[in-house]
């Protein structure tokens, strides 16, 4: 037992009995030896049994990044538009005239595969929570997601098919619930379906807000003595453990009975916390705020006490709560969703329980910030915690795992080339009617995209969304982007190509990208396979944000996505946010008008087309969607990647966008020129692209090859030399490859009719192809 | 002259009905909170969408037992305009001063898309702007909007020119595609019988700049503030 005479008084009611704390306990508490020593070292005598639900949350993999730190200090974070940093609730960046932009991308994985409703709901909570405890208003939600195929034929057993569906369904619903309900606009994200993610779906949700420079709110408690105070939901039991036990470890078959793990999402509570915790703030009776996300009481409590250089004392018998019989372990470790702490400045208490009481909410005052740097929990006059605050949130375990390469791959199939003269129609119509390439209308129509009234380019409309900011008319640009298939075939290079297509998408939108958040989602951190993929990826991202200037300002890290062992594609989601002095400059990516002249822009200028490198072509074309979807293969590597050239694209379609001259721009990603001409036609009530181009490329190459630094821009005859005269200055090449027609979608290659098709008719297959998916029965399970 | 747009616990076009009227139209306009029965000196009041009350037990099945709620039956009784977009069509709906009731749509999900609609009468001074047959674009955002009524309460509704907008096609037809929700008759949005309350499930607030893809819903507004200037409200 312990030798000191903390924390042992009991001078309250007698409690129940906590179970007496062994290695045994902890090991079940996700703590191993040696964190178990360190612990004990930390408070200088065994703890009780709520310390170690605290300890156990706090050091977990979710909270305390143990695995991923020593990684993570290779990103770039810094640069003169960075106003906030990793570490903060959220990325800030300024945004001009006082204005600020507060975003910030989460993951949410296992509560969504657990119950994908109301895991994907508080996902979206979760995040939201982060941008207006900041003291922004949330102005924006973009979702990343990646499930398990939803086809028949995808080569999965039809059981798992028809549940992957309905994860689908579910993650869908729940996100449109709750952004709807709490009124912020779904504007964006992407969705892509791969075998890997069957049994561990990624939900990655991310929020933007917008705050006054000068009216930003840090997580921290200031000032002995001030008073701190619970407001919002009352606690009850759902969701403890969510963090550590959830998060923090693989799936096996009893997975599903973790359900109980998953917290229960309430969007209209959130809305009135968001509105009270706004008004508080700008009355200045808020001196520091932190919302109760994973790990609830214990991560507000000791941060804000870490952060703030102090203490704080509560006493969980003054804590509201929905459930009776509540233990102090339980208060202190559920995961109640719509909960913020505050500490309110000594001597306003009344004002700021008004404020509350006028939206219909609960504020209780529960503590006080202390001088003494301690984490203290009492249950009445009985202590049950106490803890250093600052070494429990910064003095946590830290790990270098061991890292190792994958074995070289035994020699795979490649593509072959050699349609020279043959029809590539039903090949584009193949790939356009693929759920990753498919029109994404299915999803978007459920989310309410419009509400705020500031979507310039919403979803489906453009590369990236963009927001008009009402109080100055500037525009902000968001793109996610990440592919795991070329990650897992090379995650330096996936890795540089998820931040060069977030950025090209900004760029193509007209908004100079500024800034990027992170969403790292891998397998098991033990295996040293896994890491190796995951600090690979972490080099690419730092590669490819240096040379594009968009410094990592936050994001999230998301270990153990594995099911039965199997981990997922390696997948890094990149949020980019961009910048437009006028949000009536932004370009979506429709063609205009008949007439217009169709460019097709090339970063890596006028030389990029030189030698052929037939067996690398092979290599990179292995890893395309074409490849995937018309050969059935997945192999080879991504295409290599030239930064330069990306800066190059992205200054020239900024320029273009900026001085009126392109009125439709598009990058080239998945399925490549051919796709992309495809999407530009869409939706323009029949406008069609009329194409002939040329090259030393084979057929397939040249019009679904995917290598980056490529967009597509139109631009009214009359003024396409002067297009092409800025172009020239930014050192891109420019090739006019024809103009916008009508009726059939005509594309040449080499004097060769390549793809001839009516528009109408490719549209169909694109736009309705996730519905068709969704609705065709599947075999019944043998 | 003088808009409020009340703002329920839950609403979340508020915002947006204040910026159409205060910024976009240059007319003066307040918040009025849910716990108000003081609407003095209003001419109209808007019932903005949104989740009031989180839309629990039924969408604005809460709403309307609000204080605010009180004070609106009173000033729509003495001919003040209302205009209950989306949720505030639902509420006007639960309280009475509208027939019918709102079935989930069709399809079960939330939609949230630009639909059009026709102008059926410009006799109402919330369309007297307007043509009569004229195609709007507007957009929806909705789960709740499939329009039902029993035979009768249709009926009237259509005998007496009070179906204000149909869901149409693009080129003003009826047809069943082009009704996002299941609606009876198309309805988009009815008036009640004194013609000074009106409800539509699209979102006229959001098509009243160019940027955001539409400026049809104006001329629902400019119709509002030309009946007011031609007969003024007496004040309650």
């Amino acid at each position: 037992m312990s030798d000191t005479t903390h924390p042992q008084p009991a001078t309250g009611p007698p409690a129940p009995a906590e179970p007496v704390v062994t290695a045994e306990v902890a090991a079940q508490h996700g703590m191993t030896a040696e964190e178990f020593d360190r612990m004990r070292a930390m408070l200088g005598r065994d703890p009780t049994f709520t310390e170690l639900g605290i300890f156990s949350v706090q050091w977990s993999e979710h909270c305390s990044y143990k695995s991923s730190r020593v990684h993570l200090k290779r990103l770039p974070t810094r640069g003169p538009q960075v106003i906030e940093g990793p570490g903060e609730n959220a990325g800030v960046v300024d945004i001009g005239d006082g204005l600020c932009a507060v975003f910030k991308i989460e993951s949410h994985n296992h509560p969504s595969f657990v119950e994908p409703h109301q895991g994907a709901a508080t996902g979206v909570g979760g995040i939201l929570r982060d941008i207006f405890t900041m003291g922004a208003r949330p102005i924006a939600v973009l979702d990343s997601l990646r499930f398990g195929p939803i086809g028949e034929g995808s080569g999965v057993p039809a059981a798992v098919t028809a549940r992957n569906r309905r994860i689908l369904d579910g993650v869908i619903g729940g996100i449109s619930f709750y952004g709807n309900c709490f009124g912020v606009p779904t504007v964006g994200g992407e969705i892509r379906f791969e075998r890997g993610y069957s049994g561990n779906p990624l939900v990655n949700v991310l929020a933007l807000g917008i705050a006054r420079r000068d009216g930003l709110f840090l997580a921290k408690a200031r000032g002995d003595g001030n008073p701190v105070v619970y407001v919002g939901a009352r606690t009850g039991r759902d969701g403890i453990h969510g963090a550590s036990l959830l998060a923090s470890a693989e799936f096996s078959e009893q997975s599903q009975q973790k359900r109980p793990n998953v917290q229960v999402a309430d969007p209209f509570m959130e809305k009135l916390l968001l509105e009270a915790c706004l008004e508080a703030m700008a009355s200045g009776a808020v001196l520091g705020i932190q919302d109760m996300g994973a790990a609830g009481l214990t991560c507000s409590t000791s941060e804000m006490a870490a952060h703030g250089g102090t203490g704080i004392e509560i006493d969980l018998r003054l804590v509201p709560r929905r459930e009776s019989g509540m233990t102090p372990y339980e208060i202190m470790l559920s995961e109640s969703q719509e909960r913020m702490l505050l500490v309110c400045d000594r001597g306003r208490e009344a004002e700021l329980t008004g404020i509350f009481r006028k939206w219909g909410l609960e504020a209780m005052e529960i503590g006080r910030v202390t001088g003494d740097g301690l984490m203290r929990v009492l249950d009445g006059g009985r202590t049950v915690a106490e803890i250093p605050a600052r070494p429990l949130c910064d003095e946590g375990p830290v790990y270098a795992r061991p890292i190792a390469p994958p074995a070289p791959a035994a020699s795979e199939r490649l593509a072959e080339f050699g349609l020279e003269g043959e029809t590539l129609t039903p090949a584009l119509e193949r790939v356009l009617a693929s759920p990753d390439v498919a029109s994404k209308r299915w999803v978007w129509e459920q989310y309410d995209h419009m509400v705020r009234t500031n979507t310039v380019v919403g979803p489906g409309r453009g590369d990236a969304a963009v927001l008009r900011v009402k109080e100055t008319g500037r525009g902000l640009a968001l793109s996610t982007d990440g592919n795991g298939r070329w990650c897992r075939l090379d995650p330096f290079t996936g890795a540089m190509h998820a931040v060069a297509e977030a950025a090209r998408n900004v760029a193509a939108s007209g908004a100079r990208p500024m800034a990027a958040t992170n969403c790292l989602n891998f397998g098991n951190p033990e295996k040293p396979g896994v890491m190796w993929q995951f600090s690979r990826a972490i080099d690419g991202i730092a590669e490819a944000c240096n040379a594009l200037r968009t410094p990592i300002t936050g994001g999230n890290v998301s270990f153990y996505n594995e099911t039965l062992g199997e981990p997922i594609d390696p997948t890094p989601v990149i949020g980019i946010l961009g910048l437009l002095d006028d949000a009536s400059a932004a370009l979506g990516m429709s063609f205009r008008a008949e007439g217009h002249r169709i460019v097709l822009l090339d970063g890596a200028g006028p030389d990029g087309s030189g030698a052929v490198d037939r067996g690398r072509l092979a290599r990179e074309f292995s890893s395309s969607e074409y490849a995937r979807t018309v050969l059935e293969l997945a192999s080879g590597a991504p295409p290599a990647i030239d930064l330069a050239a990306e800066n190059r694209l992205i200054d020239g379609l900024v320029a273009l966008a900026s001085a009126r001259l392109a009125v439709s721009a598009h990058d080239l990603s998945d399925g490549g020129l051919a796709v992309a001409l495809a999407e530009c036609s869409f939706g323009t009530e029949g406008l069609a692209p009329q194409v002939e181009c040329s090259g030393n490329l084979p057929v397939e190459a040249a019009l679904f090859g995917e290598r980056g630094a490529r967009a597509l821009v139109t631009v009214e005859a009359a003024r396409l030399a002067r297009l092409l005269e800025l172009a020239a200055q930014y050192g891109i090449a420019a090739y006019v490859l024809g103009r916008v027609g009508r009726g059939d979608f005509r594309l040449a290659y080499n004097g060769h009719e390549a793809v001839r098709a009516p528009v109408a008719r490719l549209e169909d297959l694109w736009s309705n192809a996730i519905e068709r998916v969704l609705t065709a029965s599947l075999p019944v399970a043998g | 002259m003088k808009f409020g747009v009340v703002v329920f616990p839950g609403s979340n076009c508020d915002h947006d009905a204040h910026h159409a009227i205060g910024k976009i139209l240059d007319q003066p306009v307040d918040f009025i909170w849910h716990q108000s029965e003081n609407l003095d000196g209003l001419d109209a009041v808007v019932l903005p969408g949104g989740f009031s009350y989180g839309d629990y037990l039924r969408t604005g099945a809460i709403a309307r037992f609000s204080p605010v709620m009180r004070a609106v039956e009173r000033f729509a009784r003495r001919g003040g305009l209302v205009l209950g977009i989306c949720n505030g069509f639902q509420i006007l709906l639960e309280a009475g001063l509208l027939p019918g009731a709102m079935l989930r749509n069709r399809g079960l999900r939330f939609v949230c898309r630009h639909v059009w609609v026709r102008v059926e009468t410009a006799a109402t001074p919330f369309t007297a702007a307007a043509r009569p047959g004229q195609v709007l674009r507007i957009p929806i955002a909705h789960s709740d909007g499939n329009y039902t009524a029993d035979p009768e309460t249709l009926a009237e509704l259509e005998r007496d020119e009070r179906i204000v907008f149909r869901y149409v096609t693009p080129d003003g037809r009826r047809d069943e595609s082009a009704n996002p929700n299941g609606s009876a008759a198309d309805v988009a949005g009815i008036v009640n019988r004194e013609g000074n309350v009106l409800g539509l499930m699209p979102h006229p607030e959001r098509a009243v700049e160019a940027l955001m893809g539409s400026t049809d819903g104006l001329v629902i507004f400019r119709s509002m503030v030309q009946s007011l200037i031609r007969q003024p409200q007496v004040t309650a």
